[in-house]
Order: C-alpha cells, then structure tokens, then sequence
C-alpha cells in the first residue's frame, strides 16, 4: 500500500492522519506542501524522523527546492525523489491512499 | 450634495492596510493571491504593512527554486516591494522557530515580532485583508 500526503503539517492533520494508520513498512510519499513534514530542525523534527524509521519515507524533491529545501535539510532515513521516481512507486506499490 | 461632498472628501484618506499571511506559498493559490492584492494598493498610496504568519512565513524563505514544478517563484516580486515603497514587513516569531527558520532566512529584511506584538498589531489597523 502507498500512502501520499500534499497537506502542510503545520495546518493539516493529514500527515498524522496518515502515520496513524499505514501499516509498518508502508510506502509513504510527501509532496506539495507536506515536503515541510520532514525538514530539519521544526517542532516536529521527531516525529518525522521515527515515521521514517517505521515506514519507507520518500519526500518530491521539485517541491522542496521550490520551498528553498535540499536533500541536505531532510530528516535522516527520508529519500529524495523525483517526478520518475514517484511515477515507479506507485507502479510498484499501488494501491494508493491520499491522505488529504 | 451632501453624498458628493461626503465622497470628495474621503479622497486623499490614507488608512492603515495590513495583509496577512498564513499560508504556505505554491500548494495553494492564497499567497499569489494577497501579493497581488498588495501589488495593487501600491499603486493608492495607502499605510501598507505586511505579516507573516503561521505557514505564511515560508513565503519568504531563500533559495526557492521552481523550475521543478514549473511555477513562478514568488521571490523576485517580494524583493520588488521596497520599490513601491513597502517596507513594514513583519514577522511573528513562535511562527518562525516552529519551523526551525531565523531571521537569517528570509529573503526580505522583516521586523521579527512576538505573537502578543502580532496581535496588537492587526488590531491597530483599519483594514486588514488575509489569506
């Protein structure tokens, strides 16, 4: 099962939403403005970082350069991707479960 | 005419404008949205200050490169204001440190402010438009 959240942490639920229920070893993909879930240094830097020791954690990298992120303020245990790459997942891990 | 009268003479009123800030920029169209609105009472010569808060502080974040998700990076117009003569960029500071951001990472020279400061100052103004 894949899991996707494009919702801001800071004003949704969704990412928690989300890490409340996908099960262990889940795929989980950020984009849009859920990238700010695992940037370094936030109130809910912890948060992020044992979501990332549970679950596959990847975050759009095209959405945290447009934010003024790199791969560099990324939470440990969370992988950068691209538009390919997140086509290959959800080829890969479908179903989907859009946390909005 | 007295109705003509009245609107005579509110022409030359300046009043104090606040935009306020709180959403995150690109996700959602409420930040183009007020930057248009600010561009716009430039050109009326009113009192305009500008807030940043709750996720709006990420509006003014350096380094935003949006050749990824080909959109047009808000940047370039928020280094622009100074220009129109918008200087009175304000901050609210629990907003930032949340996000793990200083001063040192905005784009623009802003006014840090706390949340207390933040709330007296929407309330000292005439009109105040959000998004």
């Amino acid at each position: 099962m894949l899991h996707t959240v494009n919702k801001s942490p800071f004003e949704r639920n969704a990412f928690k939403a989300c890490l409340a229920r996908a099960k262990e070893g889940s795929v989980i993909v950020l984009f849009e403005d859920a990238v700010y879930a695992v940037t370094r240094g936030t109130t809910l830097e912890k948060i992020a970082v044992r979501a990332a020791e549970k679950f596959h954690v990847f975050v759009l990298g095209p959405d945290l350069n447009a934010r003024g992120y790199d791969w560099g303020q990324v939470v440990e245990g969370v992988t950068v991707v691209d538009y390919d790459d997140f086509v290959d997942i959800v080829v890969t891990h479908g179903p989907v479960t859009a946390w909005l | 005419m007295p109705e003509i009268e009245a609107l005579e003479n509110t022409s030359g009123v300046i009043k104090k404008f606040l935009y306020l800030n709180s959403k995150a920029p690109y996700g959602t169209v409420y930040a183009l949205e007020v930057l248009e609105m600010i561009l716009i009472s430039a050109a009326f010569e009113q009192d305009v200050h500008v807030a940043f808060v709750d996720d709006g502080v990420y509006q003014i974040k350096k380094g935003q490169d949006t050749k990824g998700i080909e959109m047009k990076s808000f940047l370039p117009t928020y280094r622009a204001l100074e220009g129109y003569d918008i200087e009175k960029l304000y901050v609210e500071k629990e907003s930032m440190e949340e996000r793990g951001l200083t001063v040192e990472d905005f784009i623009v020279p802003v006014t840090v402010v706390n949340r207390l400061t933040m709330s007296d100052l929407i309330h000292s103004m005439d009109v105040v438009l959000g998004g």
